[in-house]
């Protein structure tokens, strides 16, 4: 957590910040997806969007193997990207898998590779981060302050309602992601304030619904989780663990799993594995990239976009 | 590398059959070194026999870290990255399943006689 000033909670560090906006690639409507033109067709015309914040996911600083040989470097470009955008989000989800090996240098050098963004940003865990001697214990060190448990923790802003989950500790043999009876509890709790209208956003590491179980690409309890969501208007779910964009909608809930800045990974079923996916060198920035949302003012729908690193 | 770690743990292990296409079976396994190798996020032989007083090693064939995690907590590997290996001697018989705790789909078990 060296991104942020330690005294400062982080309600009152979020207040502060500036409004920022965007065009969208796709946007929910009803519970239905639809998609919008990126700028020139007047789509965005009468739309003021009320605040931006962005998704990273599964840098694995550290990773250099054939998948890609510099994992540093494709972060670095997608930080560049966060830079270049006309208008700062108000803050970063980061949804883990920060490093590859939980190592202190790797650490260091996530760390200095987004500072140069100067955005404010929110960590959750991934599984490559919970591989030092304590088990996470490095990962909670850096970026849990003010979390609970394995690094749960929720914040408000500007009428929204952000909840990170930890997915991926204490995994039990046979099992995907996990959640844990206290997190869930703890998250019953959270959300017991809030009224119905209030947009929520939920992130976490692995999907949270059931995406391909033979690769243990999803959470064992996350239905009792999304009981406690049900009755809100408008929840979106950002998670990464996937390296490849997936959707779901379910009622009243978006699901969108981000790409990578690492490396690609196999659709569903297509490889033996769900191992890094070797590409041609020229497609790998095709296949990485970064998640933009949007929230427009007096609306409870969030826009997501989704921009490759070649893009 | 990954053939490099192989041969050179197959040496040292004394071991005359490379495992290539077909592993080490249980059978060999009970006079040779034991080895378990994890590739394709799965542990093979995913059931290994051995008998009292061996050690079987793991190696990692993949390109992802994975870890070696008994069920009882008796063993567990330090991250395991590409080419690196885990050994540990089983001292009684009896049954020890494990898993990868990083990807905990992933499962094996060792079965130690007499």
């Amino acid at each position: 957590m060296d991104l942020f000033d330690k005294s400062t909670d982080r309600r009152d560090a979020l207040r502060c910040m500036a409004w920022a906006g965007t065009g969208a690639l796709w946007a929910m409507s009803g519970g239905v997806a639809s998609s919008t033109m990126l700028g020139g067709n007047g789509a965005r015309a009468n739309a003021v969007p009320s605040f931006t914040f962005l998704q990273l996911s599964d840098s694995h600083v550290g990773f250099a193997k054939p998948a890609n040989p510099d994992a540093r470097a494709t972060y670095r470009e997608a930080v560049s990207k966060v830079i270049a955008m006309p208008e700062k989000p108000d803050f970063i989800i980061h949804t883990g898998d920060i490093t590859q090996l939980s190592r202190d240098d790797e650490f260091d050098d996530a760390d200095q590779i987004l500072k140069e963004a100067g955005i404010q940003t929110f960590h959750v865990p991934g599984e490559h981060d919970m591989l030092d001697e304590g088990n996470g214990k490095a990962f909670l060190a850096r970026y849990g302050n003010g979390s609970k448990g394995a690094g749960w923790f929720s914040f408000d802003h500007k009428g929204i309602h952000f909840v990170g989950l930890v997915n991926v500790a204490d995994l039990k043999p046979g099992g995907a992601g996990r959640l844990g009876a206290e997190q869930i509890g703890w998250l019953a709790k959270d959300l017991a304030g809030h009224a119905s209208s209030t947009p929520i956003v939920i992130f976490a590491h692995i999907p949270l619904w059931m995406l391909y179980a033979e690769w243990g690409w999803g959470t064992d309890d996350a239905a009792q989780a999304l009981t406690h969501l049900r009755r809100f208007g408008s929840v979106t779910i950002l998670n990464g663990h996937i390296h490849q964009i997936a959707q779901k909608v379910e009622g009243n809930m978006i699901f969108h799993t981000a790409r990578s800045t690492a490396f690609p990974q196999p659709m569903p079923g297509t490889a033996p594995s769900p191992g890094p996916q070797v590409v041609p060198a020229g497609q790998l920035r095709g296949l990485l990239g970064i998640t933009e949302a949007t929230f427009k003012r007096g609306e409870h729908q969030i826009a997501l976009v989704d921009t490759m690193l070649s893009a | 590398m990954f053939r490099y770690s192989i041969v050179l743990l197959t040496a040292l292990a004394g071991v005359v059959a490379t495992p290539v296409a077909g592993r080490p079976v249980a059978a060999q396994a009970a006079t040779a070194a034991p080895m378990v190798h994890i590739s394709n996020f799965t542990f093979g032989p995913q059931a290994l026999k051995v008998k009292i007083g061996q050690t079987v090693t793991w190696v990692n064939d993949d390109d992802i870290p994975h870890t070696v995690m008994s069920g009882t907590k008796l063993f567990k590997s330090k991250v395991l990255d590409t080419g690196d290996t885990f050994s540990f001697t089983f001292t009684k018989a009896g049954a020890y399943p494990y898993f990868c705790s990083l990807h905990p789909h992933m499962t094996g078990k060792v079965l130690v006689s007499a």
